[in-house]
């Protein structure tokens, strides 16, 4: 489903992310990529997400060349991927509800369809009562499962989370990470970047390891 | 889908339109500005244009006799005029009705008692057959070679001065225009930089979950339309109310003159064309503006 092929990354500072890296993703597994701050978990990630071009090799996303893909192709990469980031990225501006909707609206989804499943995703994070009021009322944990009622409206079969966990308390960690578990028991692809692998490796997990962009494990 | 997008984009661009209302109208107001200039300059060289072209009648020659030139001498000139193929009429003026015509024109009644003697020459008005620049020439050439003519004075001169003028402030306020559009043009593409830079976020977020280009890059297109037809109808009202408060002290004046003056306003065609150029306009600068703001497409 998704193949890194001997995958380098250079950045113009002379900063090298990855190093000839060579993966590959099953469908329907939950990956766990661990290492340190810097490791180049994000950047494996991004390049995933065409957020990234590698500076060598290939990603292919379901046959797909990432790396040579033209750039109006890159949008509906994405709509086929679900990406929850460290930072949640929300519209503070927009209630919970029109923040759910937006990949439906850049997808061009009708409104009375797109509403439908935005009440859906809510309830499958437990936030159907906050679906009109401000992101920006709600806690860290709540903010960070509406980006992943987000990431899931558009039903993908892919779901990228990079550190989702990284800035909640214990309760909150284990409360988002049983609901991704949840979602791979559904049948989707999960691709974590975590410093807490101890939320997904009892659950069957396969885990990576990163250091200074290349694997060890 | 391709209408629903473009409905989504309208939407978005009514709501920023919307959202700061008062920068809106002063937006708007400044393209309506540029666009009151040249727009009213046209509009007043068109009445002017149309002014000039119901009085000019046809053009016409007047040829003074020397004063002592005397009645049978004037029978002479008038065989030979009507004698001329290129004459196609001719009417003899004596200097008794001349003196009449002019004291009963407006102003100069008094002057005409006060002079003792008629200072006026018999005269011809002759219309020639060509209306041709060329065929008034050799006629001025030859009439004033003859020996009993004093002056010979084309009528249609300061019409024809009339239309050259016209002609020169249609092509200032077409200049002006195209000067005023590329303001409007900058007005524009700076109004969505401000707004590119304010919705970064929301741009960066939007390529993130799956935008196309297209997507992001249509509110602001049609926001910078929006915004250059509002301008072109404020526009239209200003050039309206000036026309309204200029048009009775212009009759007056041209009552003065014994000119009857009906200032036009614009026609439906002309605010149809002008609303267009400033909906371009808007398009355009906004256009010039995501493409050198959105280039690189914000994404992180």
């Amino acid at each position: 489903m998704i193949q890194f092929d001997h995958v380098s990354k250079h950045y113009p500072s002379g900063h090298e992310a990855l190093s000839d890296l060579s993966l590959e993703i099953r469908h329907g597994e939950l990956l766990v990529l661990a290492g340190h701050s810097g490791a180049g978990k994000s950047t494996l990630l991004k390049l995933i997400a065409a957020l990234e071009a590698p500076s060598s090799g290939r990603v292919l996303v379901n046959g797909l060349d990432v790396g040579r893909m033209r750039r109006s192709q890159v949008p509906y990469l994405r709509r086929s991927l679900g990406l929850v980031m460290q930072e949640h990225r929300l519209l503070m501006d927009r209630t919970v509800f029109d923040n759910v909707m937006l990949p439906l609206v850049v997808s061009g989804e009708l409104p009375r369809d797109a509403k439908k499943r935005v009440h859906v995703a809510l309830e499958r994070v437990g936030l159907t009562p906050f679906e009109r009021v401000m992101p920006v009322t709600l806690s860290g944990g709540e903010q960070q499962r509406v980006a992943i009622a987000r990431a899931i409206v558009n039903r993908p079969s892919i779901l990228i989370a990079d550190e989702p966990t990284a800035h909640l308390d214990p309760a909150y960690a284990r409360e988002i990470a049983a609901l991704f578990r949840s979602f791979h028991a559904a049948g989707v692809t999960l691709i974590l970047a975590t410093h807490d692998d101890t939320l997904y490796s009892p659950y069957g997990a396969r885990r990576i390891e990163l250091s200074k962009g290349r694997l060890l494990t | 889908m391709s209408f629903y997008s473009h409905r989504i984009a309208l939407q978005r661009a009514l709501l920023r339109l919307g959202s700061k209302p008062l920068s809106s109208v002063l937006s708007a107001l400044v393209i309506a500005i540029a666009l009151t200039l040249p727009a009213l300059g046209y509009v007043l060289m068109d009445n002017l244009a149309g002014l000039a072209r119901g009085i000019s009648g046809k053009p016409e020659l007047s040829v003074f006799l020397k004063n002592e030139i005397t009645r049978d001498q004037a029978k002479i000139v008038e065989a030979r005029l009507l004698a001329d193929t290129r004459i196609t009429a001719l009417r003899f003026i004596p200097r008794e009705e001349a003196l009449k015509q002019l004291s009963a024109h407006g102003g100069f009644a008094d002057v005409v008692v006060a002079l003792q003697d008629n200072p006026l020459p018999d005269a011809f008005v002759l219309e020639p057959k060509e209306a041709s620049p060329a065929t008034f020439e050799a006629l001025r050439t030859m009439l004033t070679a003859l020996p009993e003519v004093a002056y010979v004075q084309l009528d249609s001169e300061w019409v024809e001065r009339i239309h050259a003028l016209v002609e020169l402030g249609r092509r200032a306020a077409l200049l002006l225009a195209g000067l005023l559009g590329t303001a409007l043009v900058i007005v524009t593409f700076n109004t969505i930089r401000l707004q590119i830079l304010t919705q970064r976020h929301e741009i960066s977020v939007s390529l993130l979950l799956g935008a196309t280009r297209q997507f992001v890059r249509r509110p602001f297109l049609y926001f910078g339309l929006l915004q250059g037809l509002l301008g072109g109808i404020f526009a239209w009202g200003l050039v309206g109310a000036l026309l309204l408060a200029i048009a009775p002290r212009a009759q007056a004046l041209a009552r003065s003159y014994s000119i009857v003056l009906d200032i036009a306003m614009p026609s439906v065609v002309e605010i149809a064309v002008l609303l267009a150029f400033a909906a371009a306009l808007g398009w355009l600068g906004a256009a010039f503006s995501v493409r050198h703001h959105l280039h690189d497409g914000p994404v992180d």
